[in-house]
Order: structure tokens, then sequence, then C-alpha cells
């Protein structure tokens, strides 16, 4: 028996108007183009690519913080199911509840004028989900303990801590309401890299103790690696290969993916990857290619790469790749 | 040969909280045609000790007493923290030391075009005439490899893509052939497919230019790439230095060991991540002895906190500052 995601996405395009026009329709950016995905529930599911590649909008009409212009979202979590693309304002605020987001910045997250307490705490009021301020000081006593902030941390301001402090802070704040699917986006850019892995190891440890299932934004594939269960590369708002991490790292089947993974610089200095290194910058959304958006920057780009669109197929068992040669190009190598 | 020496440098900070030490005794030397990575968190003083080659920290900047920066400048030596007006810095700022920052968005000038800032650079630094500089300019930009350098010289820095920006401030950084160049995590806000482009780019005109570069990054493995010798930064102190491929296979310092096992790894990706215990302490608390007392695993007691440990040697040119390196070692 097959297991239901937690989240579909059928077809899903996030477009953009780029200025106004006084009559007719303005031109569209394109930000996401025709994605589908399902995430099965207690999944880590990744999402990498580089910026401008549209991930952080996707991760976001998850949440529906924009708006969807085609295609579904279809989330069930067994007890409630929605369709993101047409939800009604009541179940929204409901859905709201269940789907939360960790920031990038701890920095910029967390308002200055607030203890740790009530930070944690606004959630909870704000969506009414407690009723009484005890039960308020519970719960907030309870998330933080999770997340390792201790009672004497709550009555203190933000600026008293760290950058790691402050990112559990926001992850304790996110997860005070109890969701059960959470967008991480670069959650983890804007850390050192001591404290780097100890969110990381934070974040697997919540998901596996409060069933979670998150989504995983980042641009940086080590880390994607190391934490997801399964991963999916973006390129100018399109999939270009999805596949569960282990199947995707041994054998890239995309060149955009074999491409970010050369271009990772190795620790060890002996190592130069030269061969497999990107010529040019990824194209502008406006203004987006024909055909296979990555051609002028493949190498094993063909006459039919610029005319047709690769169809998103799977190649094999769970591993789903969007171009015209991926046979050719996984015999070759 | 050693074109720069900077002897025991300390830098402190006056401001309204107290003294905070932002650099604590820092010595290295840098050579001709040689890269030298300097790698630490945020706020371990990497950036402080980059600006002071040039003066460039603030105004409530102290520099220690004892501290001496020695710049060859031709026959002559030049002390550089001894020069206090803005005129006599000119030899330094932008003659022999040129910097790439981080963000290429915010070092070029937003109403002035690409070419403009970098003739202008050329009219002080140089004695070239203005049709010189310009020949120079458009030539260097071709040389970084962007298309079009001609069509480039006469855009504005928001015309250009991130990569391509960052491609000319390299350029105008060359131009003046500086004999040191100061690379403030040049690709740490570029994408990684960019990233790599820009790397290979350095190494390339390292070769052909022959001057020093000081590369600043907490990237160990942009480290591993671009550096010839590596020093691993901990609150303002150097606590390890020596040649990258001794230093990333056999680190001696606690802090360099855990700062790799920290790393998540391609190559293994089933271990767990190791992260460094603790939090850095705020610059205003900061630990006696050894300043990584506080979160190291091997401290020991009534030591690691209370005296600074020495430098020892622990291989060809490879020196760590720990009381506890022959511990650590034997666990490599």
């Amino acid at each position: 028996m097959k297991e239901k995601p937690l989240v579909r996405i059928e077809n899903l395009s996030v477009d953009f108007p780029l200025g106004r026009k006084l009559f007719g329709k303005p031109p569209m950016l394109k930000a996401v183009n025709g994605v589908s995905m399902d995430i099965m529930p207690g999944q880590f599911y990744g999402l990498v690519g580089e910026s401008g590649s549209g991930k952080t909008t996707l991760g976001r009409a998850i949440l529906k913080a924009v708006p969807i212009s085609a295609g579904k979202i279809l989330f069930d979590d067994g007890k409630v199911s929605y369709d993101l693309s047409k939800i009604s304002q009541t179940n929204l605020k409901n859905y709201r509840k269940l789907a939360q987001l960790i920031f990038q910045d701890p920095y910029a997250a967390l308002s200055p004028r607030m203890t740790v307490r009530d930070i944690i705490a606004e959630p909870l009021e704000v969506m009414g989900i407690t009723k009484s301020r005890e039960e308020t000081d519970e719960r907030v006593r309870e998330i933080a303990s999770k997340c390792r902030l201790n009672l004497e941390h709550l009555r203190r301001f933000p600026h008293a801590f760290s950058g790691g402090q402050r990112q559990r802070i926001s992850i304790a704040r996110t997860l005070v309401c109890n969701p059960n699917f959470v967008v991480a986006d670069e959650s983890v850019a804007a850390l050192d890299v001591s404290i780097q892995a100890d969110i990381l190891n934070l974040l697997k440890s919540l998901q596996r103790q409060l069933g979670l299932t998150f989504m995983f934004i980042s641009h940086d594939l080590s880390v994607v690696a190391h934490i997801c269960d399964h991963v999916s590369v973006m390129y100018l708002g399109t999939l270009v290969e999805s596949a569960p991490t282990k199947k995707l790292f041994s054998n890239p089947l995309h060149p955009y993916t074999k491409a970010l993974l050369s271009s990772i610089p190795s620790l060890d200095p002996d190592d130069n990857k030269k061969a497999q290194k990107l010529e040019g910058e990824i194209p502008s959304p406006a203004n987006p290619p024909s055909g296979c958006k990555f051609h002028t920057r493949c190498i094993f780009s063909e006459d039919r790469c610029q005319r047709e669109v690769p169809e998103w197929r799977e190649f094999s068992h769970n591993h789903t790749v969007a171009c015209h040669l991926a046979e050719k190009i996984s015999s070759a190598s | 040969m050693t074109i720069l020496s900077v002897q025991n440098l300390d830098v402190l900070f006056n401001t309204d909280d107290g003294i905070i030490t932002a650099v604590d005794d820092v010595s290295f030397d840098m050579k001709e045609g040689e890269v030298l990575g300097l790698v630490g968190e945020s706020g371990s003083g990497k950036s402080v000790t980059a600006k002071s080659l040039m003066q460039l920290n603030p105004a409530n900047t102290i520099y220690g007493e004892r501290s001496n920066i020695l710049l060859k400048n031709g026959d002559r030596e030049l002390d550089v923290l001894a020069l206090k007006k803005a005129r006599d810095m000119v030899v330094v700022r932008g003659g022999s030391i040129s910097m790439i920052f981080q963000e290429p968005m915010a070092s070029f000038a937003p109403a002035i075009t690409i070419g403009n800032q970098m003739v202008e650079q050329l009219m002080i630094h140089t004695k070239m005439t203005k049709r010189q500089a310009v020949e120079l300019s458009v030539e260097m930009l071709e040389r970084v490899g962007i298309n079009e350098p001609k069509k480039r010289f006469y855009q504005y820095s928001f015309e250009l893509s991130g990569g391509m920006r960052q491609r000319a401030m390299i350029a105008m950084a060359l131009s003046t052939k500086p004999k040191i160049l100061i690379a403030d995590e040049p690709t740490t806000a570029l994408d990684v497919t960019i990233q790599a482009q820009v790397l290979e780019l350095m190494k390339d005109l390292v070769k052909e230019f022959g001057m020093a570069i000081l590369f600043i990054t907490h990237d160990l493995g942009v480290i591993a790439q671009v550096a010839d010798r590596v020093s691993v930064m901990y609150l303002g102190r150097i606590v390890e230095s020596g040649p990258v491929r001794r230093v990333l296979h056999a680190p001696a310092h606690p802090y360099t060991k855990g700062l790799l096992n920290a790393l998540p790894k391609l190559d293994a990706l089933d271990e767990p991540l190791t992260p460094v215990p603790g939090d850095i302490p705020s610059p205003l608390e900061r630990p006696n002895g050894c300043v990584f007392h506080t979160r190291c695993p091997k401290a020991i007691v009534d030591l690691c906190n209370t005296s600074v440990p020495g430098s020892s040697n622990v291989g060809q040119k490879h020196i760590a500052s720990c009381f506890a390196i022959e511990n650590v070692c034997e666990t490599v």
C-alpha cells in the first residue's frame, strides 16, 4: 500500500507581474513554473538551487504566503485536507496552525523589544490556541526546554543572545503551536559552521520527537545531503531532478546537478574537479531561454534542447529528471 | 621574499560598554606569490586584522604600543601603523595594497560608472594619462573574463550581475598592480557555480601577477582550494597556522579539529555532525588564559583557564598554540 503524501503539489505556477500597464496585461515573471512534487509525512524534504531559482517562492506558496497562479497544492494530514488554491479564510486560519516557517536570519526575525517568553508566546496568543496565561506559560516552557533554552533565557531580550541561541528561539516560536509541517528557508545559512552543525542536529531530533515533516530550502548541497531524505533540484522556476538523497548524490543524472556537485570546494587541496565547471550565470527569470532552460550553460546541449521543453519523467524508481539526454549522459559516465 | 610582516598586532576598540579586544598578539608574514588564508568564525577578528594593514578600522580603534606592520616599499621598509595622515596613507591604500570586499554591490559607488571608478584610482596611484588608464581598465575587464568589456566600462554597478560585479572589483583592485591583495570573503555572497569560477580566476591571476593574497573566509573548503598557507583565528588570536595540507589533514589545535568535524562532508553522508560545544563568548566577556578553553573538550583544569599557551612547533612550519597538543595529535 502506498502512503498518502502530506503535501501534494500538482503543476504549480506562481507568476509575478512586471510593472503595470494601462491597457492589457503586464508581462509576467514566472517564478515557479509547472512544479509537481509529493512530500510524504515524516520526510525531511530538501530543495536546492541557486539564487533566483524560485525555491523560496515555492516554499512560500506551500504556506500560502504568495498567491498561486495555476495548479494545485493539496494538504492532507489524515484529519483535515485542504486544497490551498481555493481554501476559505476560516480554513486558512486553521492551516496556519498546521504549517509554519523558520526564517533565515535570526538577527532580523526576532523583535528587539520583546522578551524571549513573549516572542515564543505570541503565536499562541494570536491564534487563540491557549485559554489562560498559565496554559500559555506551560506551553512556552515545554517547547523552550525541547529547544534547549532554560527558564533564565525566557526573561531576557534577544540582543543578549548569540546567533545559534537566537535561531533556537526562532525554532521554538515556530514549533510552539504544534504544527506538523515546517518550511525551513535557509535556516542555517547565516550561522557559523560550529553552530550550524548544532542547529541541524536539533532540527533532526525535534523532527523525530514531534513527528514533523520538513521542507528544507538551502543553497548548500553538503548541508542538504546530510539532513534530508529526499532532494529536489530547482533551476529557473522548474524542477530539474528529484531523488532520494543517496541516489541523487551517488548518481546525479541532470547536467545541472552534476555541475552543482562539482562546484562545491573540496576540503582536499589536491582534489581538483575542473572538468564539470559551469560557464556563465543563471539567466534572468524575466526572460528565460526557450526549450530546456538550462541549455545556455549545458555542455551536452543539442539542437533539440533549444526547441523542446524536456518532460518531467521517472528515470528509475523514485528518481525523476527533466532532461532529453539523461540516458545518454548516465551511460556515458 | 617577505613583503609584509605583521608583528604582535593588538587591536582594541573603545566602545560605550568598555574596551573590547578584537585582535590579540597576531603575527604573520606574507611572501610574494603566496596565498595566505585566514579562517575563523564571525567575531574572530579576521576582518579587523586585514583592515589594520591599511588602517581602515573606525576612529575608536586603538592599536597596541608594541604592534608593528612593516611593508616593503621599494628599498625602504614602511611602518604602516606609524602613518598618521590620510595623505601619507595613499602609498598603502590602493597603492601597495588593494582590497576586495564581500559585498560587491556595496563597494562600487552606485552613481558613477564602473569605468570612471577604475580610471579615477589609476589616475591617483599611477602616472598614466587618462587615455592609457581607459585602455588598461578595458583590458583588465577583459582579462577577468567579462564579455563585451567596452560596453561594461560605461555601465553602472546595478546593471551587472553579482558574479560580474565581483569580477569587475577584482579587475579594479589589480589594475594598479598592488603587491598585496586583501580578499575579504570575496565569494561568500556568490552562488556555488559562480564561486567556482571566481576562485579559478583568482588562482590564475596569482600566477600571472605574482602578488601576495591575504584570503579571508569562514569556508574551509574554499581555503583548501586557494590557499598555500592557512592561519586559524579564534577570538582575536591565531590558534594554529601552517601549510594548508598539514593543517587540514593533521590539525593540531582542538578548535581546528572541531571546525573540521562540524563541517558536513559529501563523501561521508552517514557520519554524524559534531558541533563545537557551547557558543562563542561575547567580546565583553573574553575568557582568561586560552581563549578557547570554555568550549574545548581537551581543556586542562587550572592550566588552560589561567595561562595563555605559547606557540609550539608541531611539524614543518606548522605551529599551534595549545597546552594539550600531544593529547590532540594522538587522536588524529
